[in-house]
């Protein structure tokens, strides 16, 4: 085995120290990274996935001529296609190395997120998925507004939707660049403007079509990559997971205690509360991203977005399980072998095996245990190839996350903010088309001055923040408009406002923000999470303020529920995608 | 009118078979076809049956998923409960989780394919009539 010849010595490396942050739910956090040398396969891989993806780009920017082709591919997207998108714009750099540097670092505590992620899906299907297709057409806001006024549903949606993709978008922005200075040896600002400028493109001129191509390759070849490790490390073990714990538990510093909840002070879920509130803002908030209901829109019926869903459902589960195997991979493959650590001064790689110096399993791991253990593993396993084409896959995996963020962007300000608010449904379709391609430019040039501003800050909470906000404010407002009846258009905007408002100022005033970046002594909100509290506000003020509302327009609203509920239920009348 | 018309109340739209939702907040025009599927038999034993199916699947997953959170975050020790030499309770459990999430999909996938869908096409040609 080749050991670290890709990572071009372990000399280089040992300047690479990295707090092992848990930055998981977050985006990647690299903390401080160092320029490494130039990864030459991991860039040719790299180089032919962009190629192959700008083709694709090209010739989806030849078919992409309405509304209907930029925001949803036209509406002929298949179940099966749509379900490996679904995949590829979920399956994000944050859970595929976050969660497999989680499992090395403290074991069990990782199926919190596999499992968090995970389960939104079905609330997704059984509440959301169906009925979005039979209402909308675009975007979330389509929905929410079908009965509510325009004007103000679209606004606080599309707020809900900017929030969530600015949060999002810095996180993978910052992310990227420092995963990219990292595996490919490129600098920062590089990796930056390579990522925002592939994004604009893809979104710009191929729309949804192009995004949902970049997406489903990056699903195959994730998923392939990750099956292969994750089987390679089974094999090792004959099959047999327990025998793969076993070994675990053996070389992990923390023992027997990886195979239980680790109560570390460190963990994510160290507080019952605080994992109480993770788990809530993780299942719920996946049913309010923009980017991700964007998706429901681009199959041409019900029964299609409903098969999408079960599909995803199996591959993001599957992938959560891989990741899983793949972090006590890391923990049996690596921290045994010291070619793989950060040694002290004058320690050298056969001393640390023959036990004449020492080196930390966790903290001393190249590149950082919160992120690179999945990396290290495939350098373990497959040699300087197969880790310069996870290197590449991993920066893939960014780019179909962005280009999904981008488009659910540029959609709320061209279809909700301009069509509907600034020009009041007074505009044509090529014109809005044309608004959405300039505000996808707008949103990538932003993403790349956000990713410059923020590199040396702590973003690891902002994905977090995304999934809270999501859950606060887009999930409530989308919910309570299409099922209960009562809901006013002052109901839901007040509503939305509160919960996207109490979200952010819960995590502002928390100790990740309040303490870690302003430095105050004492968070103002106990929590790291916000969305336990934030949520149910969020729908109790929607529930109060729609049952207090007296106005006309709120009995005609009511009164149009029922209107809304045929559609909704049986898709009668429901527009399909297709330019007619 | 061009495409940009919202897919909220479109007062002039013309897609089949029941234009959209009727009436706009000023004019408030009622479909007189929506009775007609809102009466109908087929359609109340439709969303009868697939919203209780959907209720009770949000429901088990709700406590499939908040039962293995309760537990990491009050009773630790059970999870840590060997279930073969080093496997250990918590672990099993949390796949659980993640299989229970594709199971219940799958079942609500099933029943719609067959009776959702069933008793949809059935409403059609029984508003057809």
């Amino acid at each position: 085995m080749s050991r670290l010849s890709a990572f071009g010595g372990r000399a280089a490396l040992g300047l690479l120290a990295l707090a092992p942050s848990m930055a998981l739910a977050a985006g990647p956090d690299l903390g401080s990274v160092q320029q490494q040398p130039t990864n030459w396969p991991a860039i040719g891989m790299f180089l032919f996935f962009v190629l192959f993806t700008l083709g694709i780009t090209y010739k989806a920017a030849k078919g992409t001529k309405s509304a209907a082709d930029f925001y949803a591919a036209g509406g002929g997207i298949s179940a099966g296609t749509n379900a490996l998108a679904i995949a590829g714009d979920y399956m994000s750099a944050a859970s595929f190395l976050g969660i497999s540097g989680l499992v090395y670092t403290y074991g069990f505590d990782g199926l919190v997120y596999s499992t968090g992620f995970l389960v939104g899906w079905p609330i997704v299907l059984f509440l959301i998925a169906e009925r979005l297709r039979n209402l909308g057409k675009f975007t979330f806001a389509d929905v929410a507004s079908f009965r509510l006024n325009q004007t103000a549903i679209r606004l606080i949606s599309a707020t809900g939707t900017l929030v969530v993709v600015a949060l999002y978008l810095i996180a993978q922005m910052v992310g990227a660049g420092k995963l990219i200075q990292l595996l490919f040896g490129m600098p920062y600002l590089y990796a930056v403007v390579i990522v925002g400028a592939l994004m604009i493109i893809y979104v710009a001129f191929g729309g949804m079509k192009a995004t949902t191509w970049v997406q489903v390759i990056k699903a195959c070849l994730l998923l392939g990559g990750a099956t292969f490790m994750a089987g390679a490390v089974l094999y090792h073990y004959d099959f047999n997971p327990d025998k793969l714990f076993a070994a675990a538990v053996q070389v992990h510093p923390s023992g027997d205690k990886i195979m239980a909840p680790s109560g570390s002070p460190s963990s994510p879920v160290f507080s019952p509360i605080d994992t109480l509130s993770l788990g809530i803002g993780l299942m719920f908030g996946t049913a309010g991203l923009p980017h991700i209901l964007m998706r429901f829109f681009t199959v041409s019926d019900a029964q299609a977005a409903r098969k999408s869903v079960f599909y995803a459902t199996g591959l993001i589960g599957y992938f959560y399980i891989l990741t899983f195997i793949i972090g006590f991979g890391a923990i049996t493959f690596l921290m045994n072998d010291p070619n793989y650590f950060k040694l002290a001064a004058g320690c050298t790689a056969e001393a640390a095996k023959a036990g004449t110096c020492t080196f930390d399993k966790i903290k001393d791991l190249i590149g950082g245990a919160a992120n690179m253990p999945a990396v290290n593993l495939s350098a373990a396993i497959g040699g300087p190839y197969f880790f310069g084409f996870i290197c590449a896959v991993a920066f893939a995996t960014i780019l179909a996350v962005v280009a999904g963020l981008t488009l659910a962007g540029a959609s709320a300000v061209s279809h909700d903010l301009y069509a509907q608010v600034f020009a009041r449904g007074r505009t044509t379709e090529k014109s809005e088309v044309n608004i959405s391609k300039i505000s996808a430019v707008v949103i990538g040039i932003v993403a790349i001055g956000l990713g410059y501003i923020f590199e040396t800050q702590n973003v690891a909470f902002m994905v977090g923040l995304a999934f809270s906000v999501a859950a606060s404010c887009n999930f409530p407002v989308l919910l309570m408009s299409i099922l209960w009846r009562d809901t006013t258009t002052l109901g839901a905007l007040i509503g939305g406002l509160v919960g996207l408002i109490a979200a952010v100022v819960m995590v502002v005033l928390s100790p990740d923000v309040w303490v870690k970046t302003f430095g105050h002594a004492e968070a103002l909100f106990p929590y790291k999470n916000p969305a336990l509290f934030s949520m149910p506000l969020a729908f109790l003020t929607i529930y109060v303020v729609s049952k207090l509302d007296r106005t006309r327009r709120a009995q005609h609203e009511r009164a149009a529920f029922d209107a809304q509920f045929v559609r909704s239920e049986t898709g009668i009348g429901a527009d399909s995608a297709h330019a007619h | 009118m061009s495409a940009t018309q919202s897919a909220g109340p479109p007062a002039t739209s013309h897609v089949q078979p029941l234009p959209g939702v009727v009436g706009t907040l000023d004019n408030p025009v009622a479909d007189p076809r929506l009775d007609r599927v809102s009466q109908n038999p087929i359609f109340q034993t439709l969303v009868r049956e697939r919203n209780r199916y959907a209720l009770v699947l949000t429901i088990a997953m709700l406590v499939v998923f908040l039962g293995f959170i309760g537990l990491i975050a009050f009773d630790r020790s059970l999870l840590a409960t060997k279930v073969a030499s080093t496997t250990s309770l918590g672990l099993v459990l949390g796949i659980g989780v993640i299989l229970a999430a594709f199971v219940f999909t799958g079942i609500y996938v099933a029943r719609a394919n067959t009776r959702f869908d069933a008793l949809a096409a059935e409403l059609t040609r029984s508003l057809a009539r």
